[in-house]
C-alpha cells in the first residue's frame, strides 16, 4: 500500500530530432496536490499525454499504484483510475451535459457494453451523474447541449466528466484556461474541494493559484524537470524566476 | 532472345507508359491532399474535363494535338481556381465525410454535364503522324505514342522534382505539407499556396486526361472509373510525397499491365490485395508521414 | 443550492425534470407510426408496383445499416456495398452451386456470413481513420469484386450468377409477378430489423457510439474500448446490409458483381445523407425519395438525374448538412418560435 499513486521513471519521448520529454521523474503520492509549471512549450501537456497513454514514450516507465502500466492502453489506464481534463475542451458537444457525464459513468461501470436496455433508465447512474453535476452547480444546465453553454461552464463539464470516472489520479491541464477571471475562481474552488484521497497534478499558469493550491511544485523546462520542491522554495528560487522572466515574461507573476 | 524476356520488357514498357499517365494525374491530388488533408473525389473530373477539351480543340477547332494538351492544362488549371476558392475552401476544416460528399456531388454533376454535351460513347483524338507509328527500341518495336507518354512523364518528373526540391516555392510547399501551422507561423501564406498547387494539380490532371484519351479511352465516367486508381496511388505513395506518388504509380501501372499479360483474371485482385496490405502495414503510405 | 438568481429553475425541480426526460427519451412517439402506415398503405394503393416497392424497402434496410455506423458511430466508409454483395452472393451461390433455394434459411446464413465478414474486416480496418480508412473500405469492396471476377467460373462474373432458383417462401408462397409476397415478407423483416437497430441506438452502447462520433479523444480518455465498440457496430451493420443484399438476390432471383461497385456504396451513402444521418428515419426518407426520383427521372433523362443528385449533394453539404429530416426539423422550429430563431 505504500506505493505512490503515480510514479514516472526516466521518461523520454522524441519526435524525430526533437526531444519533448527528457528523463522525466515525477511521483504523486496518494492525495498529492502537485502543480506542474513551466514556460510555454516546456512539454507539460506532452507529459500528461505520456502519463495517460495518449502518447507512447520512447523510453522510461509509468506506474500506477506500484503497477507498471507503460504498455497499457490509454483506455485501460483510464479504467484503472487515471483521469484527465483537456487544455482545450474535448466534450461531446452535440449531447446534453447530463449525457456527457452519464457516458463517463457508463464506461466506468461497463454499462456501455449493454446494447439492449434503454440508456437513461438506470436510476443509480443518472442519480450519480446528477450528483456530480450538483457539486459543480451544473444541474440547471443538465439538459442543455454542451455547445450551447458558455465556455466557462463547458470547462466545468470537463471536470464533471473527470469526476465521474472516480479517478485515483487526476491530471488537470489548465482547468481555467480560456475562462474570464471572474469565473475562473469558481473552477479553482471546485478543484480545491476535490476528494483529498485523489492524487492531483495540475498544470496552471496563474502563480497565485499554484502557490495557494499546491503542496509541491514541479518546474518543467524544455522537456526536462528543472527543479521541484515546496511552493515556498520554488517561490524563492532565483533560477525559476529567471526561466520565467527570460522566456515568457507574461506568465511570470511569481 | 527468349520469349519471357520479351514479355517482361513489354510489360515494363507498357506498364511504364500507363504509370506515367497515372502519375501525371495523381501527383496534383497527392500534393493538395497532403497540404490540406482534403479528400478530393472530383480530381478525376478535372482530368476528364481536360480530355474533352483536347478533343474539342483538335476536332472542332483544328488545333494540333500537342498545343491542345498545353492549352487544356492551362485552361483547366485556371478554371479550377474558382472551384477551390468558392467551394473547397469552405470545407477545409470540415469532416472528411463532408469533403467526400461535396466532391462526389461535383463529380456526378460533371459526368452528367459532359454526357449531355458529348454523349456517353468513347471519343478519340486525331494524333500527329509521328505519334501513330511504331518505333524500334532495340528489343522490339513499340507504339511511338507510348514512348511519347514516357518521355512527357520523364520531363514532368524532372520539372516537378526541380520545382519541389530546388525552388523557393517548392520549399514552401514541402514545409506546409510537413507542418501547416508551423509554416503559417513563419509567414507562409498557406491558403494562397494551396490555391496555386490546386490549380497546377488540376492542370496536370487535365494534361493527363488528354494523354489518356488514346490509352484509357475517354468517356464521361472516366471521372470516377479511374478515381480508385488515383486514390490508391495517393494513399499508398503517401500524401504530399512526389517520390511516393511516382513509385506507387509505377507499381500500379506495371502490376496492372503485368497482371493482364500473365493472369488476365487475377490481375485486379492482386492490385487491391497489395493496396490493402500496404495500408495495413503503413497506414500513411510508403512515403507518408505518420 | 444553485438557484441563485430568480429566473433559474430550482435545482431540485431541474433534477426531477432531467430524470424524467432521460428516462423517457427512448419511448416511441406517435409520428413514428407514419413510415409504417405509408409502407402498409403503399401495398393497397399500388398493388401492381410492389416489385419496385420491395426494392425501396431493401434500399431502406441497406441505408439503415449504414446509418448505424456512419450516422451514429461516425465511421466513414466507401465500401459498405461489400456486405450487401456478400449477402446477395451467399444466397445466389447457395442456390446456384449447392441447390439450396430455401429463402428463410439462406437469408439467415447470408446475414451471418455478412456479419462475419464485417467482424473480420472491421477488426483490421477500424484501427485506422480518415483517408486510410476510406481507402481500405473502398479497396476491400473492390477486392471482393475482383475475387468474384477471378473465379467467374463459380460466380458467373459480371453476367450474373446463372441458374438461381429461389424456392417458395415457407414452402407455400410463390413470389407473384407483382412481387406482393416479397413486399410483405421484406416489410416485416424491415420492421424487425428497425426495432433492433432502434433498441441499439437508444442503449448505453448506442450512446457510446455517438460519443465516439462526437469526440473519440474523450472516449479514449474515459476508458472506452473504442475499437471493440466500433467492431461490434460494424459487425451488426454488416449483417443487416448482408440481409438487404440477400433479400435483393431473393426478390429478383438475380445478382451480378456490379453490386460491389463503388457506385453502390456511394449510392447508399447519398440516400442516407439526403434523408439525414444519425436519426434512423433519415434512411426511410432518403431511400424512398431517392428511389422514387430515380425511377421517374432516370427514365426521362439519366444525365438530368445524375446532375440533380450531384447538385443535391453539394447543396446538402453546404446548406442542409442534417438532411431532409433535419431541414424539416429546422423549419418546424422556425414556425414554432415564430421565426425568432
Amino acid at each position: 500500500m505504500s506505493a505512490p499513486a503515480l510514479e514516472v521513471r526516466d521518461l523520454n519521448r522524441s519526435f524525430g530530432a526533437l526531444r519533448v520529454a527528457r528523463d522525466i521523474n515525477l511521483t504523486l503520492e496518494r492525495g498529492a496536490r502537485r502543480a506542474l509549471i513551466g514556460p510555454n512549450g516546456a512539454g507539460k501537456t506532452t507529459l500528461v499525454n505520456l502519463i495517460t497513454g495518449a502518447l507512447a514514450p520512447s523510453s522510461g516507465s509509468v506506474a500506477l499504484n506500484g503497477e507498471d502500466i507503460t504498455k497499457v492502453s490509454q483506455a485501460e489506464r483510464a479504467r484503472r483510475g487515471i483521469a484527465r481534463t483537456f487544455q482545450i475542451n474535448q466534450l461531446f458537444r452535440g449531447l446534453t451535459v447530463l449525457e456527457n457525464v452519464v457516458m463517463a459513468i457508463g464506461e466506468r461501470t461497463g454499462d456501455c457494453n449493454n446494447l439492449w436496455r434503454p440508456a437513461g433508465t438506470k436510476r443509480i447512474i443518472i442519480d450519480e451523474a446528477l450528483d456530480h453535476l450538483d457539486s459543480l452547480r451544473l444541474v440547471e444546465d443538465s439538459l442543455k447541449l454542451v455547445r450551447e453553454l458558455p465556455y466557462g461552464r463547458q470547462r466545468l463539464v470537463e471536470i464533471a466528466i473527470a469526476m465521474a470516472q472516480k479517478p485515483r489520479v487526476l491530471l488537470l491541464d489548465e482547468p481555467a484556461a480560456g475562462v474570464p477571471s471572474s469565473e475562473s475562481h469558481l473552477i479553482l474552488d471546485v478543484v480545491a474541494s476535490l476528494d483529498p484521497d485523489i492524487a492531483i497534478l495540475i498544470i496552471e499558469h496563474d502563480m497565485d493559484v499554484v502557490f495557494r493550491f499546491a503542496q509541491q511544485i514541479t518546474v518543467l523546462v524544455a522537456g526536462a524537470v528543472f527543479t521541484e520542491g515546496a511552493p515556498k522554495d520554488i517561490r524563492a528560487d532565483e533560477r525559476v524566476r529567471a526561466v520565467y522572466l527570460g522566456q515568457d515574461a507574461g506568465a511570470g507573476h511569481g | 532472345m527468349p520469349q519471357s524476356i520479351v514479355i517482361l520488357i513489354s510489360i515494363l514498357f507498357d506498364g511504364l507508359a500507363y504509370a506515367m499517365v497515372l502519375f501525371i494525374i495523381a501527383v496534383g491530388l497527392s500534393i493538395t491532399m497532403g497540404l490540406m488533408g482534403f479528400v478530393n473525389l472530383a480530381h478525376g473530373a478535372f482530368a476528364m474535363a481536360g480530355g474533352y477539351l483536347v478533343v474539342t480543340l483538335t476536332k472542332s477547332w483544328g488545333v494540333p494535338f500537342l498545343p491542345s494538351l498545353v492549352i487544356a492544362a492551362v485552361v483547366i488549371g485556371i478554371a479550377s481556381i474558382p472551384f477551390e476558392r468558392l467551394l473547397y475552401s469552405k470545407l477545409y476544416k470540415a469532416t472528411e465525410l463532408d469533403q467526400v460528399l461535396l466532391t462526389i456531388g461535383l463529380a456526378f454533376m460533371t459526368i452528367a454535364g459532359y454526357t449531355y454535351f458529348y454523349g456517353p460513347a468513347p471519343l478519340t483524338v486525331p494524333l500527329p503522324e509521328f505519334l501513330t507509328g511504331q518505333i524500334d527500341i532495340g528489343v522490339r518495336t513499340v507504339p511511338s505514342y507510348r514512348a511519347f507518354i514516357i518521355a512527357v512523364g520523364a520531363v514532368l518528373i524532372a520539372v516537378l522534382w526541380y520545382g519541389f526540391e530546388r525552388t523557393n516555392l517548392g520549399a514552401k510547399i514541402r514545409a506546409a505539407v510537413d507542418n501547416r501551422r508551423m509554416a503559417q507561423s513563419v509567414g507562409i501564406n498557406v491558403d494562397r499556396l494551396f490555391t496555386l498547387t490546386f490549380a497546377v494539380g488540376s492542370g496536370l490532371a487535365a494534361l493527363g486526361g488528354g494523354l489518356a484519351i488514346q490509352t484509357f479511352g475517354l468517356t464521361p465516367s472516366f471521372a470516377v472509373l479511374y478515381l480508385v486508381f488515383f486514390l490508391i496511388i495517393v494513399s499508398v505513395g503517401g500524401l504530399g510525397s512526389l517520390k511516393g506518388t511516382l513509385i506507387a504509380s509505377i507499381m500500379l501501372g506495371v502490376f496492372d499491365i503485368g497482371g493482364k499479360y500473365l493472369y488476365s483474371d487475377a490481375g485486379g485482385f492482386f492490385i487491391y490485395a497489395l493496396t490493402v496490405l500496404v495500408l495495413l502495414i503503413k497506414p500513411a503510405g510508403l512515403y507518408g508521414r505518420e | 443550492m444553485a438557484a441563485s438568481d430568480a429566473n433559474a429553475v430550482p435545482a431540485v425541480t431541474m433534477r426531477a425534470r432531467a430524470i424524467e426526460y432521460i428516462g423517457k427519451r427512448h419511448r416511441f412517439h406517435v409520428w413514428e407510426a407514419l413510415p409504417w402506415i405509408l409502407i402498409a398503405a403503399a401495398y393497397f394503393v399500388f398493388p401492381d408496383r410492389m416489385t419496385f416497392g420491395t426494392q425501396v424497402l431493401i434500399a431502406i434496410m441497406f441505408a439503415l445499416s449504414l446509418d448505424l455506423i456512419l450516422g451514429y458511430a461516425g465511421i466513414v466508409t466507401l465500401g459498405h456495398a461489400a456486405f450487401f454483395g456478400v449477402g446477395a452472393y451467399t444466397v445466389a451461390l447457395l442456390t446456384a452451386r449447392l441447390n439450396w433455394g430455401e429463402p428463410v434459411t439462406s437469408l439467415i446464413i447470408a446475414t451471418l456470413i455478412s456479419a462475419a465478414a464485417g467482424f473480420i474486416s472491421g477488426w483490421f480496418l477500424l484501427r485506422y481513420r480518415g483517408l486510410t480508412l476510406l481507402m481500405l473500405t473502398l479497396a476491400t469492396a473492390i477486392l471482393l469484386q475482383e475475387a468474384g471476377n477471378y473465379r467467374s467460373d463459380i460466380t458467373g462474373g459480371y453476367d450474373g450468377v446463372p441458374g438461381m432458383e429461389i424456392w417458395k417462401l415457407f414452402g407455400v408462397f410463390e413470389n407473384d409477378l407483382y412481387g406482393r409476397t416479397y413486399y410483405i415478407y421484406i416489410a416485416v423483416l424491415l420492421f424487425l430489423v428497425f426495432l433492433v437497430v432502434r433498441r441499439i441506438v437508444y442503449s448505453p452502447f448506442g450512446a457510446a457510439l455517438t460519443g465516439i462520433r462526437e469526440n473519440v479523444r474523450r472516449m479514449h480518455a474515459i476508458g472506452s474500448p473504442v475499437h471493440r465498440r466500433l467492431v461490434a457496430a460494424y459487425t451488426i451493420a454488416a449483417g443487416i446490409a448482408g440481409m438487404a443484399g440477400a433479400l435483393f438476390a431473393q426478390s429478383t432471383a438475380y445478382t451480378t458483381l456490379g453490386v460491389f461497385d463503388f457506385e453502390s456504396s456511394a449510392k447508399v451513402m447519398v440516400m442516407l445523407i439526403l434523408g439525414g444521418t444519425g436519426r434512423l428515419y433519415g434512411a426511410f426518407a432518403g431511400a424512398t425519395i431517392y428511389m422514387l426520383l430515380e425511377d421517374h427521372l432516370a427514365k426521362l433523362s439519366p444525365e438530368f438525374w445524375q446532375f440533380g443528385i450531384g447538385l443535391l449533394l453539394v447543396l446538402a453539404v453546404l446548406f442542409a448538412r442534417r438532411g431532409l429530416l433535419g431541414l424539416i426539423e429546422d423549419i418546424g422550429i422556425y414556425f414554432k418560435t415564430g421565426g425568432k430563431s
